[in-house]
């Protein structure tokens, strides 16, 4: 018994965070286990960033349980974080000093040892790829590079749960899939990730687990193909008629595959084969400007779940 | 592989908490020092110019017009315990207030150690100690300039230093307190500085006595922590004559000053840290 | 789409008519747009700071016209006449005051607005000129200038510290000072890389404040030193001012208003160029 509660790193209930009047977190349950990939997904104002902050026992509950390496972030705060590593949104590196510099008095915060950290310093630019930058000022840095240094600050104290709050936004394409390899190959070390995203994409390449969170709930909690394939279809078919046909169009479309999403620019008709619905669709004397079948996405599932798509 | 990977052990090991939270306020006081460090060479240019420029000007210069002896000294030895209070009080105040902005609003770096095993009260501390020590470094400048000029008697240099420690810590906790809540800077210093400060080091018996003030302008003095320090030096270092119960109360209003602003501090830090 | 072609056309034609015109690479003519921008911003701006800039010569004479005048007494003038203390130090503090205001907005304003707000890349980004910047900015500092002086006056008037009606023309005159001052200033921001380095602009304030007769007569100085001294802009400052309210009218006040043209001039030169090298590389 006591092994497998070794097992969990995070375990809420009813957990909830109010200001004032505003609900930010309404009562949610999870548990992250050990060397777990675990994300929250869910559009701005879900309240993922404060479920983030809570477990990182920088922000105190109002309500619920919450327990993080079997104690209690109320009570532990300072125990619990020296086992935490985090990522915030945004990132807090400290402009005035260099890239190396930046890590060591990070370390030094843990009461990690000068010479040990020296070391440390050196194994972390390598892995975030600024050895060449070690001694530029952090306010010089690209936006990616500024996120991976935070990324590598974050891992000076080899923490136990490596918290990431939206990791890539504001990246380009090539930085995102550098930091996507980072992040595996600290899975590989046994590291328990916890990511918040509203990328899609990021989601289904980072996270073995995830909830939907949408208003300071959780809609649905699973694996990404597993909540695709209880709230979607298999493939979809995405078709347009130009912005003023759409709805017309939607009206003979009824029927069509298992249900359909009328978007102000395209409707999406949701169905196991989707070249088929396309013939169908022909058939009845339809015909789209433009037409694309693709595979169901989380992004699928969040619209069905809450009948808005993440992006707004 | 990467080196990160081959030598991971993990923080279950490698951190020992205890550690942190022990001396979490005498890392963040490192840090700020280490920062300070880099302005050392100008912090001691001013630490020593700021005392000789004022001495000559206003000593000296201001000081060859006033032809009577003041509080029957001359004026240069009336003056030099008022510079040397304000000198503490600026250099404490500037390692608190500034810091702490940069902390919650420009770096956010308070809150980047808070994410590490560091409390907000260490926080505070750690502010707090580098403040006191900025503020020694700065009072024994000053005091070596004081003695090269014959300002003040040599032997009351050890009391001299603990009083402006005190009143260094006393107005800088108070500024820590109120420096918490500003969002960002928005000229919240060129306001306190022109209307609080200013008339504060003006108006507390710093250049001229208390009394040259009538009398309803005189509270400045009262509530004035540069006073109270002031009158406080002038006893130590020329003995100036004033009541015992008054130096009581000179002493006991730094030090609740100072408890006031640390116990304000400790849990608006807290507060703004889990916004 | 026949609006937005309009404008293009317009804008394209604005440039193309200044084309030529002497000092077109420098300028598009227009300061006055830099200076607007300063008075939208002004009106969001904190209005305690507006008044702050106002209240602190105020102060100082206070603390040191009465207080300290208490101990030192009255002042002899080179005619003899006696003057409070407070009246001979009210147009030192009002030539301190247009000094501060116009270093002040040409370096921690200018060096905000080079550094963080990048709102100089943003303007020469359109049509304007490194000189339409300087001036507009430097113009910016003189209606502030204009503004302290005019309070300054009105406190110290009716105190009876302004002694002939010359003192009148000390509002222009700390209009001058300011120019002076401000177009010095930008150029040397121009040349500052981070805050630290602003506190040598007032490393070297500090002492010009307290040394240049503020407070008291240079003839407390060796000869050499008050020759280095009167040398010295605050100086100059000062003593124009000083024959203005004290109604002292004399040759030496002629030479204080040529010094300050020339430091105009120069500093203008300066500071444009420094523009254009850092802006239109």
């Amino acid at each position: 018994m006591s092994e497998i509660k070794e097992e969990i790193m995070i375990r809420a209930k009813g957990l909830r965070k109010t200001y004032g009047d505003f609900v930010a977190v309404d009562g949610i349950d999870f548990e992250v286990k050990k060397g777990e990939s675990f994300g929250l997904l869910g559009p701005n104002g879900a309240g993922k960033s404060t479920t983030m902050r809570m477990i990182s026992s920088t922000s105190l509950r109002s309500g619920g349980e919450l327990e993080i390496l079997g104690k209690d972030p109320n009570l532990f705060g300072p125990e619990i974080r020296a086992h935490l590593g985090v990522v915030p949104q945004q990132d807090n590196l400290d402009r005035e000093l260099k890239v190396w510099e930046n890590l060591m008095t990070y370390g030094r915060f843990f009461g990690l040892k000068g010479k040990w950290l020296k070391a440390k310093v050196d194994e972390l630019l390598e892995f975030a790829q600024l050895e060449e930058k070690r001694n530029t000022k952090t306010d010089e840095l690209s936006g990616g590079m500024k996120r991976r240094l935070t990324i590598a600050r974050g891992l000076v104290n080899e923490p136990e749960i490596f918290m990431l709050d939206e990791p890539t936004t504001g990246l380009d394409p090539q930085a995102r899939h550098i930091l996507w390899d980072r992040l595996f190959r600290l899975k590989e070390v046994g590291v328990t990730l916890v990511i918040t995203t509203h990328y899609m994409d990021e989601a289904e390449q980072l996270c073995d687990r995830l909830v939907v969170m949408d208003k300071g709930k959780i809609m649905a909690e699973g694996s990404p193909a597993d909540l695709i394939k209880r709230y979607s279809s298999k493939e979809v078919l995405e078709v347009r008629f130009g912005s003023e046909n759409n709805k017309s169009a939607a009206e003979q479309l009824k029927g069509v595959g298992d249900r359909l999403e009328v978007l102000p620019d395209r409707i999406l008709v949701y169905s196991a084969n989707g070249e088929k619905a396309l013939e169908y669709i022909t058939k009845l004397g339809l015909h789209p400007i433009t037409s694309l079948v693709r595979r169901s996405s989380l992004e699928d599932v969040f619209l069905r779940l809450t009948g808005r798509t993440l992006v707004d | 592989m990467s080196a990160v990977q081959n030598n991971w052990t993990g923080a279950k090991t490698l951190v020992d908490p205890r550690v942190p939270i022990r001396w979490g306020a005498f890392y963040v006081a490192e840090f700020r020092i280490r920062n300070m460090l880099k302005w050392l060479s100008a912090i001691i240019a001013f630490g020593l110019g700021n005392p000789v420029l004022y001495l000559l000007s206003i000593g000296v210069g201001i000081g060859s017009m006033v032809k009577q002896q003041i509080d029957g000294v001359p004026y240069l030895t009336f003056l030099a315990p008022a510079l040397l209070a304000t000198a503490a009080i600026q250099g404490a105040m500037d390692e608190v207030t500034f810091p702490t902005i940069e902390g919650f609003v420009w770096t956010r770096v308070f809150y980047s150690m808070n994410n590490t095993a560091i409390s907000s009260k260490q926080i505070v501390d750690g502010v707090m100690i580098s403040a006191i020590t900025r503020c020694f470094l700065q009072v024994l400048l000053y005091e070596l300039i004081l003695a090269l000029f014959g300002a003040v008697p040599l032997g009351s240099i050890a009391v001299l230093t603990i009083a402006s420690l005190l009143a260094g810590w006393g107005f800088a906790a108070l500024m820590l307190s109120v420096t918490v809540f500003i969002k960002d800077d928005d000229g919240f210093f060129a306001i306190v500085g022109r209307f609080i400060l200013t008339p504060m080091f003006m108006f507390s018996g710093t250049y001229f006595p208390l009394t040259a003030l009538p009398i309803w302008l005189q509270w400045i003095g009262w509530i004035s922590p540069v006073w109270h320090a002031t009158d406080l030096g002038r006893a130590l270092s020329y003995g100036h004559k004033i009541e015992p119960w008054l130096l009581v109360v000179h002493v006991v209003y730094l030090a609740v000053l100072g408890v006031i602003g640390m116990l304000t501090a400790y849990p608006q830090f807290k507060k703004r840290l889990a916004e | 789409m026949s609006l937005i072609n309009a404008s293009i056309d317009t804008a394209i034609s604005i440039a193309e008519r200044r084309r030529g015109k002497l000092g077109s690479a420098l300028s598009a003519g227009r300061p006055q747009a830099v200076f607007m921008r300063n008075v939208y911003a002004l009106k969001s701006s904190n209005w305690l700071v507006v008044l702050s800039g106002f209240v602190e010569p105020v102060f100082y004479l206070l603390a040191f016209g009465y207080g300290m005048g208490k101990l030192i007494g009255n002042i002899p003038l080179p005619d003899g006449t006696l003057i409070p203390y407070a009246a001979y130090i009210a147009p030192a503090l009002l030539a301190t005051s247009a000094m501060n205001g116009a270093i002040y907005d040409s370096t921690w304003n200018v060096f905000f607005k080079m550094h963080f707000g990048k709102i100089y890349q943003a303007m020469l980004s359109t049509s304007l000129g490194p000189l339409d910047v300087a001036m507009g900015e430097i113009g910016w500092a003189l209606v502030r200038g204009f503004v302290y002086a005019l309070g300054f006056m009105a406190v110290v008037a009716p105190m009876g510290l302004i002694h002939s009606w010359w003192g009148l023309l000390a509002i222009p005159a700390a209009v001058l000072i300011a120019f002076g001052f401000a177009s010095v200033g930008m150029g040397i921001t121009s040349y500052l890389k981070n805050f630290h380095q602003m506190d040598w602009v007032n490393f070297f304030m500090l002492p010009m404040f307290l040394f240049s007769g503020t407070f008291y007569s240079l003839r407390v100085y060796p000869d050499w030193l008050r020759t280095v001294i009167e040398a010295l802009p605050l100086y100059q400052a000062i003593a124009m001012i000083r024959g203005f309210t004290l109604g002292v009218i004399d040759g030496a006040l002629f030479g204080h208003i040529v010094y300050f043209i020339m430091m105009i001039v120069l500093g203008l030169t300066f500071t444009t160029r420094r523009l254009r090298s850092l802006f239109l590389k």
